[in-house]
């Protein structure tokens, strides 16, 4: 019995948690991976372009609300969710053609790309906070809970709730949805295939025939969804304020230099290996262990190895290990 | 110094005077005196880029280090914070280095895969609870001590300009241990590992209480200048005033803001001659080498690792140094107040806007800058005011208004991403 | 149609200010083997990338089958029928074999299947490890996937650049005999060859290159025979 709520007590707080925000995290992390790839630099404004996607979401979720449109048990943001891929979309590819197009006719080095990309979070964190400001919005509307706590318990018996909130089951849903769609695509489709050949190696690529303008398009199509869903999911589950999103960059590129730069399925073993870490120092134990140890062992302070405020101190242990270790992370990914 | 150096400072000279002229002294000269902070970060950031290619993502870390410092050597200790649990705090601090130690020097030591790990994750998590068994309850004795007021362990108590170098020794620390990890690897690691050890470095203020009173804020820091009041109270310095046809409180508020801008020019020229002095060295010649190419000083035996560590040490102990000099500039602390945008990113446009690899073109991008940073501001919202004169008064406007605060962040993109499409080596190039 | 297949005639250009070629002269008759020797840096990759419009050319003309394509980009010379294997990075690591084979077919539209089932009739190897990533055989099945990749175009002329470089002597014959039967389906195939010897033995016409300019033209057999030939580039 004991054990049964031992166990619940570690679903319902680390395992159901971790593995929702882990999803999130992949999503952004699969978008930095792409860039890195396809692109060739690191894309300091991935976090700001997240919170660009959710704040036209959120804009059009409040439309919606506001002409009486919902979805029923479900979010009206995910109704909302393409207007927002489509807009973010649009951003990029205009982005890229005032921008980043400049520097890649000129085959300016990744550094250079880096720092232009520096430049495009100062404006892209200005439109969001001309648009939407600096506070923190919630837009989830809906059904709460798929199981609250109470309700388990009622029907279990135990002593422990386990509470799975709709927006941790929606993100495990739509995340899983999109790495399948994901991998399908760059794996079966021509142009998908054709973008890991750009990646892998440019001239030849070149040379077969391949449009490089058309794979540079179809890339930023795909980092403007993955990060307006991951941002979507995450201000879902959590709530939407524009510099939280900005220290998401920290958590995502661990993830992605962890599971490897460039490597899709490092991305997303990455952003759970962190999630998991994170939520997991920074859990405090005593009671799942108050459950599983004999009772004179029992501790009295709340084994909390770190305070939640120290989170993005995880990713970066985590990274520093990395780097020591394995330097090119866990899945081989390019290399710049 | 060319024609257009000279031109490029005139015009920063005649923007501050046009300030005082326009809108008020003191506004002049707190963007003079940020201009010269300014100055000096771009001029750390510029050693690491411009000189060497090495991506510092992470100066606001090595910034707020610096302020730290002025905390800790500048104001007073607390004796009763001190008896509460001040040795028990340092052997903590104590056992969590020698732990560290330990663990490195096991992890040297044993051949065995298996075995080194086992044997580091179980010294790992034993000296990890020995210190969290020290260090809880001295925190918790620390901070209940008069926490309104004080609460930490306070500092040193000595004159705050010994803080300047000690802020560059910090900063220098954590470079070191920051460079040690992620040089020698892919160029944008170290980008994303000084990211993360700033933000740590701004949790850490933030919550270690005892430290630096976290988000309470250290107030009223230990001068290096005289106080306005005392300067009012003074005859001497009244008279002074009144000869030059000044009331003594604006007097004293522009003579104090004026010899900060003594001091902070004092360390700028100072930098400015030694990095030139460097940079005609062999040792700077070196440097250019390896940044041009790499892969040929490597095969020239050059040491690139080594010397990109000491230049990213440099370069951090400088914006170390300036972080200091800030926060002795604010007399407080306020870690709730520092930004990546603001204390990093901004400082990356100051050194592009200004010309990476020219280190007065550092010094021209933080003055302007700044200048560019603190003037849109008000810019905008007289921009904002003419723009929405046609709109009725209600929710549309009032939201226009208000969000026109928020312009700074956008022009600063906007020039940044045209420097760098139209004039890629800066205002300044580099030779 | 008369004269040669390929005709590049009077090649000068180079990389920056200074000319690497200096009036370099190649042709390929249709279904023969031409092969260019010649010693380090003397410009045989960079003829081969003027040849297939990889190099901006101060002066010269290039001809397939007639028709003038100097002023094609190298994507509209692989749609007029020529394949190229550069000399470096010539495989998409991370994808399959059989993925590297359609990006080869990129450019197609009919249906690209029987030509890569005789890829693989004519290097069965590829056949058993379509499936693995290119990146993780070996040097010579690699070299076996850069051709199969520029023979999906089904090309009229392929180019080699050093496809035997850093292969055993054994795959280096198995090699050469493959290149021999693409030829025999009446494939022109222009080859440049560091195993000079063995590349001239199979070679209808042979070039040494040097200095970006043509310094024996003849016969492959004829130039194994020339003593001056033997002496200065065959190691005696
Ligand atoms: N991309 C390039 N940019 C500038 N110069 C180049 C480039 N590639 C080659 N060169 C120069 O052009 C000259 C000829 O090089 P090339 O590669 O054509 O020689 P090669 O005959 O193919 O030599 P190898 O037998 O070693 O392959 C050399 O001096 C080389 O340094
Ligand atoms: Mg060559």
């Amino acid at each position: 019995m004991d054990l049964l709520n031992a166990l619940v007590a570690l679903t319902n707080f680390v395992i159901v948690p971790a593995t929702a925000y882990g999803a999130q995290l992949a999503l952004g992390a699969l978008g930095v991976t792409l860039t890195v790839a396809v692109l060739r630099f690191t894309n300091v404004a991935h976090g700001d372009t997240m919170a660009f996607g959710t704040m036209v979401t959120i804009l059009a979720t409040w439309g919606l609300q506001s002409l009486g449109i919902s979805a029923g048990p479900l979010p009206t943001a995910l109704i909302a969710l393409p207007v927002g891929i489509a807009v973010t979309a649009w951003l990029l590819l205009a982005t890229d053609r005032m921008v980043y197009r400049f520097y890649r006719r000129n085959r300016a080095s990744s550094a250079i790309l880096l720092i232009v990309s520096i430049g495009v979070m100062f404006v892209m964190n200005g439109i969001v906070r001309l648009v939407i400001g600096v506070d923190e919005q919630r837009f989830d509307d809906g059904a709460r809970f798929l199981v609250s706590a109470r309700d388990f318990k009622e029907m279990t018996g135990l002593d422990e709730g386990l509470a799975i909130r709709s927006s941790q089951a929606i993100t495990l849903v739509t995340a899983l949805t999109v790495m399948v769609a994901l991998f399908w695509f760059l794996n079966r489709t021509r142009s998908g295939k054709s973008m890991r050949a750009f990646a892998d190696n440019r001239d030849l690529a070149l040379l077969s025939g391949i449009d490089p303008d058309r794979v540079v398009r179809i890339t930023w199509v795909l980092v403007a969804a993955l990060a307006t869903i991951a941002g979507t999911l995450y201000g879902l589950d959590k709530s939407f304020k524009p510099f939280t999103y900005f220290q998401l960059l920290l958590p995502i590129f661990a993830a992605a230099i962890v599971g490897g730069l460039g490597s899709p399925v490092g991305a997303i073993v990455g952003g759970f290996i962190i999630a998991f870490s994170e939520v997991g120092l920074t859990y405090a134990w005593k009671k799942v262990l108050g459950y599983t140890l004999p009772a004179g062992l029992a501790p009295d302070g709340l084994v909390q190895l770190l305070g939640t405020e120290y989170k993005n101190a995880v990713s970066f242990l985590i990274l520093v290990l990395v780097l020591l270790i394995k330097p090119t992370g866990l899945f081989r990914g390019t290399s710049t | 110094m060319t024609a257009r150096t000279i031109a490029m400072f005139l015009l920063v000279l005649l923007l501050i005077l046009l300030t005082g002229f326009l809108q008020s002294w003191n506004t002049a000269l707190y963007i003079l005196n940020m201009g010269l902070v300014s100055a000096i970060m771009a001029l750390g950031l510029n050693a690491q880029w411009g000189f060497a290619g090495l991506f510092n993502v992470g100066v606001m870390g090595f910034v707020a280090l610096g302020g730290l410092a002025a905390v800790l050597v500048s104001e007073p200790p607390v004796p009763e914070a001190w008896a509460a649990g001040g040795p028990r705090l340092l052997l903590a601090l104590g056992t969590g280095l020698a732990t560290i130690a330990l663990v490195v020097a096991v992890h040297k030591r044993i051949g065995k895969r298996w075995l080194r790990i086992a044997t580091t994750v179980i010294l790992a998590c034993l000296g990890f609870a020995l210190y969290r068994m020290l260090f809880d309850p001295a925190r918790d004795a620390i901070e209940a001590v008069d926490p309104a007021t004080t609460g930490f362990l306070g500092g040193l108590g000595l004159p705050v300009l010994i803080a300047w170098p000690v802020g560059g020794l910090f900063a220098a620390g954590a470079a070191w241990i920051i460079g040690k990890t992620a040089l020698g690897l892919r160029s944008d690691y170290l980008a994303i590992a000084t990211l993360g050890i700033s933000e740590i470095i701004i949790s850490i203020l933030r919550n270690e209480d005892w430290l630096a009173r976290g988000v309470k804020n250290v107030v009223g820091i230990p001068r290096p200048v005289p106080y306005e009041i005392d300067l009012q109270q003074d005859p001497g310095f009244a008279g002074t005033a009144a000869g030059l046809g000044l009331d003594p409180v604006t007097a004293s508020t522009l003579y104090v803001k004026l010899l900060y801008a003594g001091l902070f020019a004092i360390v700028l020229v100072a930098l400015v001659v030694l990095s030139q002095l460097a940079l005609n060295a062999p040792w700077g010649r070196m440097m250019r080498a390896i940044r041009d190419n790499e892969t040929a000083a490597a095969a020239m035996g050059k040491d690139v690792t080594r010397r990109h560590l000491q230049v990213f040490i440099l370069g951090s102990a400088v914006c170390g140094l300036a972080g200091a000099m800030m926060t002795t500039l604010d007399g407080q602390l306020t870690p709730g107040t520092y930004q990546p945008l603001r204390f990093t990113f901004l400082v990356w446009v100051m050194v592009i806007v200004g010309g990476s690899g020219n280190t007065l073109g550092g010094v021209l991008g933080g003055f302007l800058v700044f200048f560019l940073w603190v003037q849109v501001e008000p810019l905008g919202q007289a921009l904002m005011q003419v723009l929405t004169l046609p709109l009725p008064d209600g929710a549309l406007k009032g939201h226009l208004l208000e969000s026109a605060a928020q312009m700074r962040l956008l022009t600063m993109g906007v020039v940044m991403l045209l420097v760098l499409r139209f004039a890629p080596r800066g205002l300044l190039p580099e030779r | 149609m008369s004269g040669p297949f390929l005709e590049a005639t009077g090649l000068r250009g180079g990389y920056g200010a200074a000319d690497i070629l200096h009036g370099c002269n190649l042709s390929v008759e249709k279904g023969r083997i031409a092969v260019i020797v010649g010693p380090n840096g003397a410009g045989k990759s960079t003829a081969m990338k003027a040849v297939f419009g990889m190099l901006p050319l101060r002066e010269g003309r290039v001809m397939l089958g007639g028709r003038d394509i100097t002023g094609l980009t190298p994507q509209a010379r692989v749609a007029a029928g020529m394949g190229f294997v550069p000399q470096v990075r010539n495989i998409f690591p991370t994808m399959t074999v059989e993925e590297n084979l359609e990006m080869g077919g990129f450019l197609r539209r009919d249906d690209i299947r029987p030509t890569i089932e005789q890829v693989y009739d004519l290097f069965p190897i590829l056949g058993d490890k379509r499936h693995q990533a290119a990146g993780e055989l070996s040097g010579g099945q690699r070299q076996q996937v850069a051709v199969g990749r520029a023979l999906m175009t089904r090309p009229q002329l392929l180019m080699l650049d050093e496809p035997t470089a850093g292969v055993s002597p054994i795959v280096m014959d198995e090699l050469f005999d493959r290149i021999i039967e693409v030829a025999r389906t009446g494939i022109s195939i222009l080859m440049v060859e560091q195993n000079a010897r063995q590349a001239l033995e199979i070679a209808d016409t042979g070039y040494v290159l040097v200095q970006g300019a043509n310094r024996f033209t003849d016969t492959g057999a004829a130039l194994l025979a020339d003593p001056h030939v033997r002496a200065s580039f065959l190691g005696g």
